[in-house]
């Protein structure tokens, strides 16, 4: 007789047990269907390894049929967006600094005059390379550009001087990360996916697990303000997450040799804003969760899109506008504007300023939700 | 609302109603706790008396109902209430990985009560646990932790003490220096409301409130309840009971039929159709009736008798 490892009706029993738990755990349910709908959104349509549309800035110095000729030719790359045109170069600089355009088109004041007497006027591309990825299909493209914009124009007389190499030279300098380096961008956006994950998780956990232990019902019960205990969950672990960042940055410049152009003290203050906004994300969440495993799919719900909509695997400006609308809610995409901003690009505080105040309203939002989530009671 | 009478009421509400998913889960209770006295409440598991202790500290908020704990309204000034009561959780909500000193020194700072240490430092060697005070709260075991509970929900010195079913799954031995120690403080001045499903726990309180399905349905002394209560009660004693509870038990006039131990309490408050039910067995000669005053047991186990059976208390 063959001797049956385990009994069916057993088995049926542990399985349909299974399922009608599964039935009432909502969360976990959610997770179940969400997890896969979110990963399918976001690879499928949110993320682009080859963005396109990216904001640039023209400094134009001169303005001719050639010029326009030749930025409409970018223009139609699909890969530039020319959102800010000035004559002043520092004007476009500062945009750079502060993460706001991606690429610069300089034109010099004398391209008309070189170009038409043959003597292949520059063309300056600077491109933002802190993130290495995001602009590799953008210069191949302005390559290509430069070679046959100018074929139609330079008729008659003229095409002679395009007959032999191209009639403009292109110049391209990756600013901030000459040698093209991607661990410049992933290791400050490290520090950022770090924290998020686990400061998040902590706090989430806080109230929960005092939920469950039975140990809410004392706190309750004792003459406590609310602020007091969002404050009490939340400061003992600034300290915690001042350890790993010490650790991070540490290993940033010392094994992955990335500089730190700015700031030390400014970019000290916009972590701790950072990891203050972190943590009170997730006291938030231990204010809605009643149990510790519902507060870990919360903050698995709050990680996943923090990575991969807030420009650290994918560039942002990239992502189509409704994952860049979700992503400007998640305060990992301004950190890494501002890490990168103040490590790579020696950003100062006016141009970081405008990421620093939307974590200043995503921290008040937070606290807003937990005050009024908290009431000290049980109902 | 102030009473006509000249006592004074630690706790004094009425109307006090609260709804879980639109269950009922306490009805228009009516409640007076006089300043000083032991205060015990009665009954099932699921009739309220959870529910009711919090609302009294302001855990949860009633959907109706007022009146006032040590003076403050219940629901206005549950923030002040906070302060001047202690309430002993059912489950013990101490931190096991605390220390017996960090956990108090915790729930002192808590009540931001002044010389801490020397207090804390009292109440270790009052629980005659100064030896062990480094010990994890969550090693000790039943008693010893709701001796802690206690020590630290009277540390801060309230005027009244709610406790929860505080004697829940702790030996006599210990249930009796509980209970000795409740009495001590009482006679400090301190309320005490304590709920209890232990009869002899019962006989200890002053007075007593006997709660089903959220309503209050008796309430007294435990003399002034059985004098009160029209049951009739006959005690048999001799052989064969268990099998003689069997025949007993749907008989008319018959509601209730419990064995304490050798002895079997049968009651009903119709005594004609009891007396008629008990006729043929009472021929017996290995069995012997006697009529006697029913116990508080017998008049609580005939509150509850016809009752459904009561749902779960909600522990959010």
């Amino acid at each position: 007789m063959i001797k049956v490892p385990f009994a069916w009706m057993r088995l049926r029993g542990l399985i349909e047990k299974e399922f009608i738990q599964l039935k009432r755990d909502r969360m976990t349910f959610a997770m179940l269907i969400g997890i896969p709908f979110m990963q399918l959104m976001l690879f499928g349509y949110a993320i682009n390894a080859d963005p396109k549309q990216l904001p640039t800035a023209i400094v134009r110095g001169d303005d001719s049929q050639f010029v326009r000729t030749f930025l409409k030719s970018l223009e139609n790359t699909g890969y530039f967006k020319f959102t800010v045109e000035t004559r002043d170069y520092d004007e476009a600089a500062a945009l750079m600094k502060s993460g706001a355009v991606q690429y610069i088109v300089t034109i010099p004041e004398d391209f008309t005059r070189l170009l038409v007497r043959g003597e292949r006027p520059q063309i300056l591309l600077e491109v933002d390379a802190t993130d290495p990825i995001a602009s590799s299909g953008a210069m191949s493209a302005a390559l290509q550009v430069v070679n046959r914009a100018l074929d139609h124009d330079l008729k008659g007389v003229m095409a002679a001087n395009g007959a032999r190499a191209p009639p403009v030279e292109l110049v391209m300098h990756r600013k901030f990360n000459p040698e093209n380096l991607t661990h410049y961008n992933t290791v400050p956006g490290l520090i950022g996916v770090i924290l998020t994950m686990t400061l998040v998780m902590i706090t989430s956990l806080s109230l929960a697990r005092e939920r469950e232990r039975g140990t809410l019902e004392n706190l309750y019960a004792m003459p406590l303000k609310p602020s007091e205990v969002m404050l009490g969950k939340i400061i003992p672990f600034v300290a915690g997450a001042a350890i790993q960042v010490t650790i991070v940055l540490a290993a940033a410049r010392i094994l992955f040799e990335i500089p730190m152009f700015g700031s030390f003290l400014l970019l000290s203050a916009a972590l701790v804003l950072f990891i203050v906004v972190n943590l009170a994300i997730g006291f938030t969440f231990s204010t809605i969760a009643t149990t510790q495993l519902q507060a870990m799919q919360m903050s698995m719900f709050f990680f996943l899109p923090s990575i991969l909509l807030s420009g650290f695997v994918f560039p942002f400006l990239g992502m189509p506008q409704w994952a860049q609308v979700f992503g400007s809610m998640l305060p990992m995409t301004y950190f890494l504007r501002i890490i990168r901003g103040i490590m790579l690009k020696g950003a100062e505080f006016p141009e970081i300023w405008p990421h620093i105040w939307p974590l200043l309203v995503i921290l008040a939002a937070a606290t807003f939700v937990a005050m009024k989530r908290y009431k000290a009671t049980l109902d | 609302m102030t009473p006509s009478c000249p006592e004074k009421f630690a706790i004094n509400v009425k109307g006090l109603s609260k709804s879980f998913d639109g269950k009922k889960a306490v009805d228009g209770i009516e409640l007076r706790v006089r300043e000083g006295e032991v205060f015990g409440f009665i009954g099932p598991n699921g009739s309220g008396k959870t529910t009711t202790i919090r609302m009294l500290c302001g855990l949860l908020v009633p959907d109706a109902g007022e009146g006032t704990c040590l003076g403050y309204d219940v629901i206005n000034e549950s923030a002040e209430i906070r302060k001047q009561i202690g309430y002993m959780t059912q489950k013990f909500s101490l931190y096991d990985e605390l220390t017996i000193e960090e956990n108090l020194l915790f729930v002192g700072r808590m009540y931001q009560m002044k010389d801490l240490k020397e207090k804390v430092g009292e109440t270790l060697a009052g629980l005659a646990l100064t030896e062990r005070r480094r010990q994890l709260a969550g090693t000790l075991s039943g008693g010893w932790k709701q001796r802690l509970a206690l020590a630290s929900c009277i540390m801060h010195e309230p005027k009244l003490l709610l406790l929860d079913e505080p004697t829940a799954g702790v030996d006599p031995k210990a249930r009796r220096a509980f209970w000795d120690e409740i009495h001590a403080l009482a006679a400090n001045g301190i309320t005490v409301l304590v709920s209890t499903h232990y009869m002899d726990e019962a006989e200890r309180c002053h007075r007593l409130g006997y709660i089903l399905k959220g309503k209050l349905l008796a309430h007294g002394t435990g003399a002034d309840m059985i004098e009160r209560s029209d049951l009739k009660t006959w005690r048999v004693t001799g052989r064969g009971l268990t099998g003689l509870a069997k025949k007993l038990t749907g008989l008319k006039g018959i509601e209730t039929v419990a064995a304490f131990g050798a002895r079997l309490h049968v009651s009903g408050a119709d005594e004609p159709a009891l007396l008629k039910s008990l006729a043929p067995f009472r021929k017996e000669k290995s069995l012997h009736f006697e009529k006697v005053a029913p116990s508080l047991e017998d008049i609580f186990i005939h509150f509850m008798s016809g009752q459904e059976s009561a749902v779960e208390e909600r522990a959010p």
